[in-house]
């Protein structure tokens, strides 16, 4: 599915990622946690081809071809999703029209068939009903005067919609309570399938309880330091990352 | 047929000819202006004495008048003695299907979703005597007459109904209000009059069925709408279909009288012809609109989309006289390339408990200037005046500038004035979240941009917000990435 080689990036001249390593197969869920400022969320839009973000060296490939290549809505009709950290507010844009919009768009792009309205309707209605989500969010503008529990819920709506081959969810469980914690869990549990794979940014152990990873990685300034199973998690939170870097400090030495 | 429904250019330059073969000579009116053009004018309208006089009493107020120049436009000097001020009717060379039409024009006709009889007419197409907007138009002035609304040409209602218009002509915009209302007042060549009668609620937009024939607007259009006690109108001026039209000079007025509880709400979308990408050519819009609320609780609201010509330089406003009357101004103006706009709005609050709304989107990209300029007076006799302003700026790009000038002028303390502004760039952050969803760029303009117009779409007819929001689009395109 996804392949990245020793990839290096750099934001106006400062190196972020500085050789970056990873396999993410078929099916597969893989965590990457890290202390603030590790690059963690710099791998998500190097992934989803944000501006800003020079590529000095290596590759990425998702499924056969150079990711690289691609423009960021080239890449979202190919199957990438990124759930934003902090999702964008955009006034006057009502929800409904936006998901509509998104659906279809991905739709074409994929030889099928544009939704009606009626259809739209009753998608949306069964995805937010399975999030346990309020048609009222359809009316409202997009993100506008959102919660930050909502605007992560919304961003759960917009992947489980676009149903998508690679979802990167960017600190989803961030500012969470427990009970929106829950939603956007179950919301990425039951879209678990063989040939769709997660990498989910996280800071904090708390979400892969409720996620359960394949793989864990840690990232620590801008290379991954460890990888493991899901224990890793639990090590990380027990021993903090200070550990780590430590730990890696020794191995680099 | 008109000259300004023109669209194809290439028979702009040699295909025209003059309505009137019989006599030649009487009918080319030469270049320039003086008393002399001013009473042709007149004698070839078979203009009663009394409009005459006053055509010329506003010719002899325009030579005393000096050009303005205190607007934020960069113009061309203009040659007024090298205008022609009288033209009839032209007539433009009939296409015999739409296959013959320009394939880029057809184009933007389908991307607007314009009717197919529609486009056959705009582009020029002989069309027979029973297509459907034709009969339609006819089933609809019958209804009209039979509420007595009059809606009618200005030179019609000259003939058919000479008091009315002697009665309203010029008590809303005089004749030496300004320059260019004074030079219309003398030359206006044709219009539109709508006349509502008391009680009568007009059953219909005015032009949507009429689109074809409003648009035969001419150089020095003159419109004159008078709502009787509690009547209401919603008319609407103008066109989204591309505009090419050869005069470069365009001034109009228009004039709306509402008395109590008449509502008036006038829509207008603009596309005139605005030059090209390097600022050659295009229309020089100078407008002056106003509207008189002389009653109790008489509103009116002014709605504008305007994206066409090289020069835009209007001020639809309205005068609350009447205690307890509402003034309204929704409009979004863009600017591509190399043009200029300058608009905005005056509310004049005399009256008490009078109100005002003003919402106003910029938006500008290329090498574009947009500027807002608003006054909100409030009299002394204006207790408890309220207006609220919105004044937004959206740039495109970081060659093109918006100015926000809001003049506010209070005689009476009891008033009440809120302003906002803002001003900001289509966020990267907004650009990124959108295509990372699988939209293209210029989805995501488009959308970005409906989004931050949406409260004054929300203001126009509803057929009318789907053509001006896809018009929109047009405007913009290619001027990001």
């Amino acid at each position: 599915m996804l392949k990245i080689k020793d990839l290096r990036v750099s934001v106006e001249d400062t190196e972020i990622l500085k050789g970056v390593n990873l396999e993410i197969k078929p099916g597969e869920v893989h965590a990457i946690m890290g202390p603030n400022g590790s690059g963690k969320s710099t791998l998500g839009f190097v992934l989803a081809g944000k501006d800003d973000y020079e590529v000095t060296s290596g590759s990425v490939e998702y499924q056969g071809q150079d990711l690289l290549d691609l423009s960021p809505d080239e890449r979202a009709r190919d199957g990438v999703f990124l759930g934003f950290q902090y999702p964008v507010e955009i006034p006057g844009v009502s929800n409904s029209n936006f998901l509509k919009m998104i659906i279809n768009s991905i739709r074409k792009s994929r030889g099928q068939e544009e939704l009606d309205a009626l259809a739209m309707l009753k998608l949306l209605k069964e995805k937010l009903a399975s999030l346990g989500m309020d048609t009222n969010m359809l009316k409202r503008s997009l993100n506008d005067g959102f919660s930050g529990g909502e605007k992560k819920r919304n961003e759960i709506l917009q992947m489980a919609v676009l149903d998508p081959k690679l979802a990167i969810l960017d600190e989803t469980d961030s500012g969470l309570d427990i009970d929106a914690l829950k939603v956007v869990s179950d919301g990425v549990n039951s879209m678990r399938s063989p040939d769709r794979s997660f990498l989910i940014i996280t800071h904090y152990q708390r979400l892969l309880n409720y996620i359960v990873p394949d793989f864990v990685h840690v990232l620590v300034d801008g290379k991954i330091v460890k990888s493991g199973d899901k224990s890793l998690a639990l090590e990380l939170e027990d021993k903090g990352y200070d550990w780590v870097k430590k730990e890696s400090s020794e191995v680099m030495a | 047929m008109s000259d300004s429904m023109q669209t194809l250019e290439k028979h702009t330059q040699s295909e025209y000819k003059y309505g009137w073969s019989s006599d030649i000579e009487m009918d080319i009116i030469p270049k320039g202006l003086s008393e002399e053009v001013v009473r042709m004018i007149s004698a070839k309208k078979k203009e009663p004495k009394w409009l005459l006089d006053w055509r010329l009493e506003a010719y002899a107020k325009w030579k005393t008048m000096k050009e303005p120049n205190w607007a934020k436009l960069n113009i061309a000097p203009i040659s007024y003695q090298d205008i022609i001020y009288y033209a009839a009717p032209k007539k433009q060379k009939k296409l015999n299907s739409l296959d013959e039409a320009d394939p880029e024009l057809l184009k933007t006709f389908e991307r607007l979703g314009i009717p197919l009889d529609e486009r056959k007419v705009l582009a020029g197409v002989a069309v027979d005597a029973v297509i459907d907007s034709v009969s339609v138009t006819t089933t609809f002035k019958k209804k009209l007459g039979e509420l007595g609304i009059i809606f009618c040409s200005f030179s019609e209602a000259v003939q058919e109904h000479p008091e009315l218009v002697r009665e309203y002509l010029g008590s809303v915009v005089p004749q030496n209000d300004n320059y260019f209302a004074a030079l219309n007042s003398a030359v206006f060549s044709d219009g539109s009059f709508c006349y509502i009668p008391k009680g009568v609620r007009c059953p219909m937009e005015l032009s949507t069925y009429f689109r074809i024939n409003a648009a035969n607007t001419g150089q020095f259009e003159r419109t004159l709408i008078v709502a009787e006690d509690d009547s209401y109108v919603s008319y609407l001026e103008g066109c989204t279909a591309p505009m090419r039209d050869e005069n470069q000079l365009h001034a109009a007025v228009v004039e709306i009288y509402a008395k109590e509880r008449a509502f008036v709400k006038y829509s207008t979308v603009q596309n005139w012809y605005p030059g090209d990408k390097d600022g050659k050519g295009g229309v020089y819009n100078f407008v002056t609109k106003r509207g008189l609320c002389n009653g109790f609780r008489s509103r009116i609201s002014w709605t504008q989309v305007e994206t066409g010509s090289a020069i835009t330089w209007k001020y639809p406003s309205c005068i609350l006289k009447g205690n307890e009357s509402i003034g309204e101004f929704y409009s979004i103006a863009v600017t591509n390339n190399y043009q200029q706009a300058d608009t905005g709005t005056k509310m004049i609050h005399l009256g008490k408990n009078t109100k005002s709304t003003i919402i106003s989107k910029g938006i500008s990209a290329g090498k574009s200037h947009n500027t807002y300029r608003g006054l909100v007076k409030i009299g002394k006799k204006a207790d408890n005046a309220r207006n609220f302003s919105e004044c937004d700026s959206l740039l495109m790009g970081d060659r093109c500038g918006a100015h926000t000038f809001p003049y506010i002028e209070i005689e009476n303390q009891s008033g009440k004035v809120e302003h906002e502004a803002t001003t900001s760039k289509i966020g990267a952050d907004q650009m990124f979240y959108c295509t990372q969803r699988g939209l293209s760029v210029e989805d995501a303009i488009n959308l970005i941009v409906n989004g931050y117009c949406k409260e004054v779409f929300n203001e126009l007819p509803m057929e009318f917000a789907v053509e001006a929001q896809k018009l929109l689009e047009i405007s913009l395109e290619g001027s990001v990435g």
